[in-house]
């Protein structure tokens, strides 16, 4: 067979399967927004769900999710950008760095599920938070760390040793070039890294199940006391959110509008995440701007 | 390569208060036991461009990098690099310190990604220098004396990275030197450059010689015999010879000096 020949047949086979790639994705998203689109309206997005009539919305699931999004992200933020700065400026390469690395990879590849049994066991049971947000999100913040820390140390790593070099020459000391020159360089991907890892946070359901609980509780979004047991903004409620409203509404639900709910809830999660991940490009892009005046190349 | 041990080393000397920085017996060693510099001792004269040359891999950047303390954490440098009578290859110097006082611009332009103020301002600011008419002040004659302020003076605020890669590296001699180095280290400082830019940097460097002590690795034989005084010539990790640009190019001492400047290898 001839160079030419051989390299049509591969791009042939490439073209197909990307094609392959997009078909499923089209399908599959395509499925859910047709299905779920239809039945979002301003009456599902702002009443309470109800637990057998037909009707109901998903008020409350949505709050808790962006509630418990913004709270894991509160944790886990601080503690991914100091770890990532570590491994990406600090570690020596030896078997200790390695071996957090490995540490790291494990936690990420933990079944969510685990995660939420962990959960469960450790902040539910033993230190007593009982069902609610907090506990949530700190699974949340396990389940999420590994991703968010390689994610920003990625986007640090991404930063020219050339900046670095310019920072050290000019008298600046190393943790003045590290936050002076390097992270601001690195916002943008830190950025989309963050956004990316709350899609993920966002749609997640077994690790919330034995954390943050099934059972929505009277919320009053007028009572703004975190204190208050009825309070929106009580993190020791126990909290339902989007993802998990879907898995219980189809396995032990008894509304008889349970394919309209969990269609249009679906559909709600899938476009909040789209809205995350084109967000994340278009803060990334407008941070740098800001910035630098120029484009990301 | 060639064979380096048949030549003497002919290298010139300075009386010790004619020179800005000098060096005794440095020697540079990677990963703890591979020496890539050998006992080079140079002293550079006030005020004057010295070029260093020599093949890829002979030690004149490793060389270079040492004397701002730019190896510390790649390498470990033995001897010592006398400035004002002080020798600062000490781990009790102040690098931070040290390194305002010996700027360094790189191979390729690397101005940060903000502004051009604020690629000067940076620095200043991150030493204390608050008021905004001195450092308005500073910037202005940073860039004047980098030959840069007629082209940007209009837009200050503009990013960086829009200015084309000759401005770019003239911005990144204005950034060191407004700092008000005594000694400017450049590496390379042309090789990313066409020949219009590389003429207005060389320009721009001849004005510098008169405030500052310059040492410049180049690749480019005709870039040293165009603006320094003087050339040192490595090979190998040795310092081999260092005389004046005009008899390093036109009679050189040493076999193999000769041979690199004919351009048989390199």
């Amino acid at each position: 067979m001839n160079a030419k020949k051989t390299n049509r047949i591969a791009t042939g086979v490439i073209y197909f399967l990307v094609g392959v790639v997009i078909l499923l994705l089209v399908g599959i998203l395509g499925n859910i927004l047709i299905s779920g689109i239809p039945h979002l309206s301003w009456h599902f997005l702002s009443s309470a769900s109800s637990s057998f009539e037909a009707g109901g919305g998903i008020r409350d699931q949505l709050f808790n999710s962006l509630y418990l999004l913004l709270l894991t992200l509160i944790i886990s933020l601080p503690i991914a950008l100091g770890a990532a700065i570590y491994l990406a400026e600090y570690a020596p390469d030896n078997w200790f760095t390695q071996l957090i690395r490995t540490t790291i990879e494990i936690l990420s590849s933990l079944p969510s599920i685990v995660v939420g049994l962990f959960g469960y066991l450790l902040f539910v049971v033993q230190f007593g938070f009982g069902f609610s947000i907090l506990a949530g999100a700190l699974a949340l913040t396990f389940f999420n760390l590994p991703t968010l820390t390689s994610n920003i140390e990625e986007a640090i790593k991404g930063v020219p040793q050339t900046q670095r070099e310019a920072g050290w020459a000019l008298g600046l000391s190393n943790w003045k070039t590290i936050h002076g020159i390097v992270l601001p360089a690195a916002l943008p991907g830190i950025i989309t890294g963050v956004i990316l890892s709350a899609g993920r946070v966002f749609g997640e359901a077994a690790a919330l199940i034995y954390t943050t609980g099934q059972s929505g509780s009277t919320v009053d979004y007028s009572n703004w006391n975190m204190f208050s047991p009825t309070s929106f903004l009580n993190i020791m409620r126990p909290a339902e959110t989007l993802a998990v409203h879907i898995w219980k509404v189809n396995t032990e639900g008894i509304i008889p509008d349970v394919n309209v709910v969990s269609a249009a809830t679906s559909a709600l999660l899938v476009i909040v995440v789209i809205i995350f991940n084109f967000g994340a490009r278009a803060l990334g892009n407008w941070i740098y701007k800001r910035l630098t005046a120029a484009k990301i190349k | 390569m060639e064979n380096w041990q048949n030549q003497k080393s002919y290298i010139k000397t300075f009386a010790e208060d004619e020179c800005a920085i000098s060096t005794n017996n440095l020697s540079v060693f990677y990963g703890g036991t591979v020496q890539k510099l050998f006992d080079v001792s140079l002293g550079f004269k006030k005020n004057t461009i010295t070029a260093l040359i020599g093949a890829s891999g002979s030690g004149k950047s490793t060389f270079l990098r040492s004397l701002n303390r730019m190896n510390d954490r790649v390498a470990r440098v033995d001897g010592s690099i006398m400035f004002h009578n002080l020798d600062v290859n000490q781990s009790k110097i102040n690098v931070y310190e040290l390194r305002k006082a010996i700027g360094m611009v790189f191979q390729k332009p690397n101005p940060f990604p903000k502004s051009i103020r604020e690629n000067i301002t940076y620095a200043l600011k991150a030493n204390g220098q608050q008021n905004k008419k001195k450092l308005d002040q500073i910037v202005e004659e940073s860039l004047r004396a980098a030959a840069l302020w007629d082209e940007v003076k209009d837009k200050l605020d503009q990013s960086a990275l829009a200015l084309s890669g000759g401005q770019q590296q003239r911005l990144c001699i204005a950034r060191a030197i407004a700092l008000k180095p005594e000694i400017l280290l450049l590496d390379e400082p042309a090789s990313a450059l066409d020949p219009v830019s590389t003429a207005k940097l060389e320009d721009t460097l001849k004005q510098l010689r008169k405030k500052y002590t310059m040492v410049m690795v180049t690749h480019n034989m005709q870039q040293a015999s165009r603006i320094s005084e003087y050339t040192a010539f490595f090979h190998l990790g040795h310092a081999l010879e260092y005389d004046t640009t005009t008899n390093i190019f036109t009679n050189p001492q040493g076999e193999i000096t000769e041979k690199y400047i004919q351009g048989s290898f390199g």
